[in-house]
């Protein structure tokens, strides 16, 4: 078969994806750019062309560096608590011990419980009345008197990251065992033999087989972190106080309970743009691992 | 090997015991709040095993006497499976050739690259087009219409995982069996589709898993019971007025074992999945 014919028939093969893509992400994307530039309400007039109007009040407002600050928070400080609690998690279903076979089939669980399911549960462990932590700690005596955990700005946002944590560090455990048993053992072997302490060996031996798949594990994390909605929304609505409001909750409650399109659209391309430079920096980092392990 | 002390060994069960606490504590207790009796829920102090399990929430939910609790969760139930299993599908169809025409003819990967990068696209920023162009079609607080934006997100993902399946495959078994006179669509039917069956299985697993637990979409253009799905029903009841703690885990308990299920079965295939596409791709 002849090269040409070959890219015409890959062609005729993509086709169908790339109709149906096009339709369903590449023109309401296009649209979106377009309303951005609207004062378009969702429901009722087409909206009048306002130019960068949108653009400007939206980078200026308090509300957005504000939901800027909370997401970047909600997305470091979870990620890299998933990583490290993941890569410990890891280290330890490596190693030999009783029921270890029981212990990395249950750490599926975390992650297939369904987002919504996951973000009720930990809404009911933490209720104000009667929820399980209140009790837990008052029982055990680290606690007076019940709080009200996702009620308060000051713990909201660090129990809805505490919520997303446990869901989501294990995921990155068992990426970060699957790289972990494809270390070879006489590797490990030979560094002992040439005395590596346990730190020195991780730092030499097993860190280079985890880069790569940590890096990935990182980015994926991120953008999701990022754009996160469904945990908060159905643990606090972006409450109390808007403390646990992020991005994409800010560009529903405009686009959406507000009806303001034209403005909630800049708002989400903004968002877009944000997420797309932290994978362009995250694309330069994972090329540059594969250079230096390759 | 190293030689392990009794101190270290120690050690190492009780991290292990810590770890098992902390995934199992959670989900057990959504379990337990399921099968309690709702006073045991509101006790002061709280009760943490009930003294009479209580299946009934149960039976509740999963019966369809009209305008009931059971009702409406049966209808939300239905919904997810249309939904998920109708957007599994048509990602799958759409995923399949394009994902072998870029294994064999890579010239036009990029274009895959860029559908790909797609998965980077907040869904926020396609919402309000997609809000207008449902509704245009008549399709808001539809399954065909939800189904359909899903594709945003399970077409992009399966063509990356069938494309790495499809990498697997050497070309030289295709090019033996064409050598041997079958035809291009021949030769996918008998010699390569199957050879990617677990691939397919695995992505079909992901797609509906991922459809499964979607949520944004499916609060955005659902309303009542002929769209809503099972993650908007339990929002709904989270979210809501309702005194019994112990349905809503119920609720909770039912959505989650779908995917629990298939995840704890099909460990080994999820997790080849995820590290070669994740890897590879």
């Amino acid at each position: 078969m002849s090269g040409t014919s070959m890219t015409t028939r890959a062609w005729l093969l993509m086709l169908p994806l790339l109709a149906v893509m096009i339709a369903v992400i590449g023109w309401p994307l296009a649209d979106t750019v377009g309303l951005s530039f609207t004062d378009a309400k969702l429901v009722g007039t087409a909206g009048n062309f306002v130019g960068i109007d949108n653009y400007v009040k939206t980078l200026t407002s308090s509300s957005f560096q504000r939901t800027l600050t909370t997401t970047t928070i909600f997305a470091v400080i979870s990620v890299f608590a998933e990583m490290i609690l993941g890569v410990l998690a890891a280290l330890l279903l490596n190693q030999q011990f009783y029921g270890r076979t029981v212990l990395r089939a249950l750490m599926i669980l975390p992650w297939a419980l369904p987002t919504v399911v996951n973000a009720t549960l930990w809404r009911l462990i933490y209720n104000p009345e009667y929820g399980a932590l209140n009790a837990a700690l008052t029982q055990i005596g680290m606690l007076d008197a019940y709080r009200s955990w996702l009620g308060e700005p000051g713990t909201a946002l660090a129990s809805l990251i505490i919520a997303d944590c446990w869901k989501n560090f294990p995921l990155v455990a068992l990426i970060a065992l699957a790289a972990l048993q494809a270390v070879p053992r006489d590797i490990t072997a030979a560094s002992l033999v040439d005395g590596a302490g346990p730190f020195a060996r991780f730092r030499f031996v097993i860190l280079p087989y985890l880069a790569g798949p940590l890096i990935v594990a990182l980015v994926l994390r991120t953008i999701e972190a990022f754009k996160v909605f469904d945990i908060i929304w159905v643990m606090t609505r972006g409450g109390p106080a808007n403390s646990t409001r992020t991005l994409s909750i800010l560009v529903y409650q405009e686009a959406f309970s507000f009806q303001r399109a034209g403005s909630g659209a800049s708002l989400a391309l903004i968002v877009t743009l944000l997420v797309a430079v932290l994978a362009a920096v995250y694309a330069m980092l994972v090329r540059r691992t594969a250079g230096s392990t390759a | 090997m190293e030689r392990k002390s009794f101190l270290f060994s120690f050690f190492l069960h009780a991290c292990a015991l810590l770890l098992a606490v902390i995934i199992l504590a959670p989900v057990l207790w959504l379990f337990v709040m399921s099968i309690s009796p709702a006073a045991d829920l509101t006790a002061k102090p709280l009760v943490w095993w009930p003294q009479s399990v209580d299946f009934s929430r149960y039976a509740t939910l999963l019966s369809s006497v009209e305008n009931s609790a059971g009702a409406a969760f049966v209808a939300s139930l239905t919904n997810s499976i249309l939904v998920a299993g109708m957007a599994t599908i048509a990602a799958l169809a759409l995923a399949i050739p394009a994902a072998w025409a870029v294994s064999r003819a890579p010239s036009v990967g990029w274009s895959l690259y860029m559908v790909i990068a797609t998965y980077m696209l907040p869904p926020v920023a396609l919402a309000v087009p997609l809000y207008f162009g449902l509704a245009h079609l008549g399709l808001l607080n539809s399954v065909f219409g939800l189904a359909l934006v899903y594709l945003t997100i399970l077409a992009p993902f399966t063509t990356w995982l069938m494309k790495s399946g499809f990498d697997a495959i050497p070309r030289e078994i295709e090019a033996a069996a064409m050598m041997d006179g079958a035809g291009l669509f021949a030769t996918l039917r008998i010699i390569t589709l199957p050879l990617a069956a677990p691939v397919m299985a695995t992505s079909a697993l992901f797609a509906f898993l991922l459809a499964w637990d979607e949520f944004f979409y499916a609060l955005l253009f659902t309303s009542d019971l002929r769209a809503k799905t099972l993650t908007v029903a339990i929002a709904d009841l989270a979210g809501g007025r309702v005194s019994d703690y112990g349905l809503i885990a119920t609720a909770g308990v039912l959505a989650a074992l779908p995917p629990v299920v298939i995840g704890l079965v099909m460990q080994r295939a999820l997790i080849s999945g995820l590290t070669s596409g994740g890897v590879k791709g």
